[in-house]
């Protein structure tokens, strides 16, 4: 009764298989048209405004105002593609600076030595893949969406924040040695910011693109109930996805105080916006299952080169938000649009 | 035939008040293809559920290879080699098929890229190539991900799955429910084929002219219980129907012997009580949702 069938034909199929379809799958790729937009505004505005915006000054500012965003919105894109949002972000960054923050006051303020540098380093990341866990831990039991979870964290986390600091910007939160170095440092040119957030782009992009855990995140964030059948530990992922969202965050702590010097505690309340408004330009569907760390990249420059080419050309700054808007709402139209008609078929 | 690859002995399921399973029983053996059938709410996803570990069972036992199991979850089951295609296929619609296929248990490279986690497409495309293509289904795109397929090739995808990483039993729910008719044949094909390989595959069907062209055997379950197991070559759509719905036993249960088909499985079919409380129509959802949560 046993008769194995094992005609393999395979040599068809394995030719079809290795023709790239590449028209096609060019054409089906989410960062092509966000790219597009992205080159035509350089293109816009290198005309407009010739041998003014297209400077290496400008280039390193934008790339610098970038930094920190790209770092969030590499997170946020792992959160996103499971389907889940996190408007925390920006409390979570605040938490961590000011846990930093405290500590470097205590231990040298501006002239504090590199092992309380090291230290408050530590303690931003930990503040904020901790409070990024904890996050994930209630999320994966799916009794609280996603939304209210990270809502209720961007309260909290600001809050503590607040009653840590009395609420105002406590002074030499950061160490010159830490500011000197990673905030206005440069490398043959090219500032340490810059560096960090295209390492931690590249890292995760790769994770993303080329692990099982970047699998399991979109597998997740496609059909979590096959997730499970298939013996993927769904909720023990989204809590790691959650805590790289708040490590990240952390990281982003680090950058804004090397940077900024200050704690910034009021200016961080639209920080989730901002980054989720890059993710899902970059073409990463808010419904999960699908995006990428490259079009997030894309999608974090989109509104810097607005805004630094808006300033070069003399047009008021504000009329970026209006198109970053109009472009966003027309983004997520556009893959609820794709979505539909795939399911149609 | 031999023993059983895998049995539910007497297996009882209470949802709350409703006892969907009150004593089921059930055998698949190796190459035979055995139909599960049984109306709505007579306990067919219950029973299936508990045999693929999905659900734990309340009481009675299950048996693998003649010895005693417990399914701690589906990949217990998938580990002792039974695998499931769900009805609503349970693929992972933004991968690829070859990405489904080792959905859970993904190929890594060797050395320290594996150790880092990184994936060994290449093989698991070519594997999943020869997988199809075992199946007779040739992907246009193997990179493509599966929502981009037809309702035929992702039912295929679903299937190859299963039948490529089963190596004792594989349930098919209902797996031509969605289909044309062509594709319907298609998956029928494969059903007898897996079965070949000496993989016993249970199907679990409302179609009868289906069930009869394709099985080997056939079991019945009513109201939680197997009522009759038949052989397909010697039964029709009616006495099928008759045992669904417990006609056949009202008709003609203690006046004629039950037939040679009706062979007794453990339990005789006009043993079932008249009275006995019908828990009115459990919905076959419930577990599945059960497993979500």
């Amino acid at each position: 009764m046993t008769t194995t069938e094992t005609r393999p034909r395979p040599h068809a199929q394995t030719l079809v298989a290795r023709t790239p379809p590449l028209l096609r799958r060019a054409a089906g790729i989410g960062e092509l048209w966000t790219f597009l937009i992205l080159a035509a505004l350089v293109v816009f505005f290198t005309i407009a405004a010739p041998g003014k915006f297209f400077t290496a000054y400008d280039l390193t500012q934008i790339a610098v105002n970038a930094a920190i965003y790209l770092v969030l919105g590499v997170g946020m894109t792992y959160v996103v593609i499971t389907a889940g949002i996190d408007l925390s972000i920006g409390s979570v960054l605040v938490l961590a600076a000011v846990a930093a923050g405290e500590w470097n006051i205590h231990h040298g303020g501006a002239a504090a030595g590199w092992g309380t540098v090291a230290i408050c380093v530590a303690i931003a990341l930990a503040v904020g893949a901790a409070w990024g866990a904890l996050q994930g831990a209630v999320v994966a039991t799916e009794k609280v969406p996603p939304l209210i979870v990270t809502l209720g964290g961007l309260g909290a986390a600001l809050g503590i924040a607040e009653l840590a600091t009395g609420g105002q910007d406590p002074a030499e939160a950061a160490a010159n040695n830490l500011q000197n170095t990673l905030g206005f440092g440069k490398l043959l040119g090219i500032p340490w910011l810059v560096i960090l957030a295209a390492g931690v782009t590249l890292v995760f992009g790769l994770v993303l693109g080329l692990t099982r855990f970047g699998t399991h995140t979109f597998a997740i964030g496609s059909n979590p109930a096959a997730s499970r059948r298939a013996g993927i530990r769904v909720g023990a992922h989204l809590v790691k996805v959650y805590a790289l969202m708040g490590l990240l965050a952390g990281l982003g702590a680090v950058m804004w105080l090397a940077s900024y010097g200050t704690t910034s505690i009021a200016g961080h309340s639209t920080d989730n916006l901002k980054v989720i408004t890059a993710v899902v330009l970059g073409g990463t569907s808010l419904f999960g299952g699908r995006g990428s760390v490259l079009g997030t990249v894309i999608g974090v420059f989109i509104p810097a080169v607005l805004n630094t080419g808006l300033i070069v050309i003399g047009v008021q700054q504000y009329w970026q938000d209006v198109a970053v808007g109009v472009v966003l709402v027309a983004a997520v139209y556009i893959d609820q649009m794709r979505r539909r008609t795939r399911e149609r078929s | 035939m031999a023993e059983p690859l895998l049995e539910a002995r007497g297996v009882v399921k209470r949802f709350g008040h409703v006892q969907a399973l009150q004593g089921a029983d059930f055998a698949a053996y190796a190459g035979e293809v055995v139909a599960l059938i049984g109306d709505n709410g007579a306990g067919k996803s219950t029973l299936v559920g508990v045999l693929s570990g999905v659900l734990a069972p309340d009481g009675g036992e299950i048996l693998l290879d003649g010895a005693p199991v417990r399914f701690g979850g589906p990949q217990d089951a998938r580990r002792a080699g039974v695998e499931t295609v769900y009805q609503d296929l349970s693929l992972a619609q933004d991968l690829d098929a070859p990405a489904n296929l080792y959905l859970g248990r993904e190929l890594l490279r060797k050395g320290v890229l594996g150790r880092l986690g990184v994936l060994d497409r290449p093989a698991m495309r070519r594997d999943a190539v020869r997988a199809f293509a075992e199946l007779g289904v040739t992907l246009k795109d193997p990179t493509a991900p599966v929502a981009a397929l037809s309702g035929g090739q992702r039912q295929s995808v679903a299937v190859a799955r299963a039948v490529a990483f089963a190596n004792r039993v594989v349930f098919l729910d209902e797996p031509t429910a969605a289909l044309g008719v062509v594709q319907r044949a298609r998956v029928l094909e494969t059903v007898r084929r897996v079965a070949d390989r000496g993989i016993g595959v249970v199907l679990i069907s409302h179609n009868m002219p289906e069930v009869l062209s394709v099985a080997d055997r056939v079991e019945v379950l009513r109201l939680g219980r197997r009522v009759a197991s038949l052989r397909a070559a010697d039964t029709s759509i009616e006495e099928l129907v008759g045992a669904m719905t417990g006609s056949l036993d009202r008709a003609d249960g203690s006046a004629a012997a039950p037939e040679p088909s009706l062979q007794a499985s453990g339990r005789q079919p006009e043993l079932e009580p008249e009275q006995q409380p019908e828990p009115d129509e459990v919905p076959e959802q419930q577990p599945s949702d059960e497993e979500v949560r």
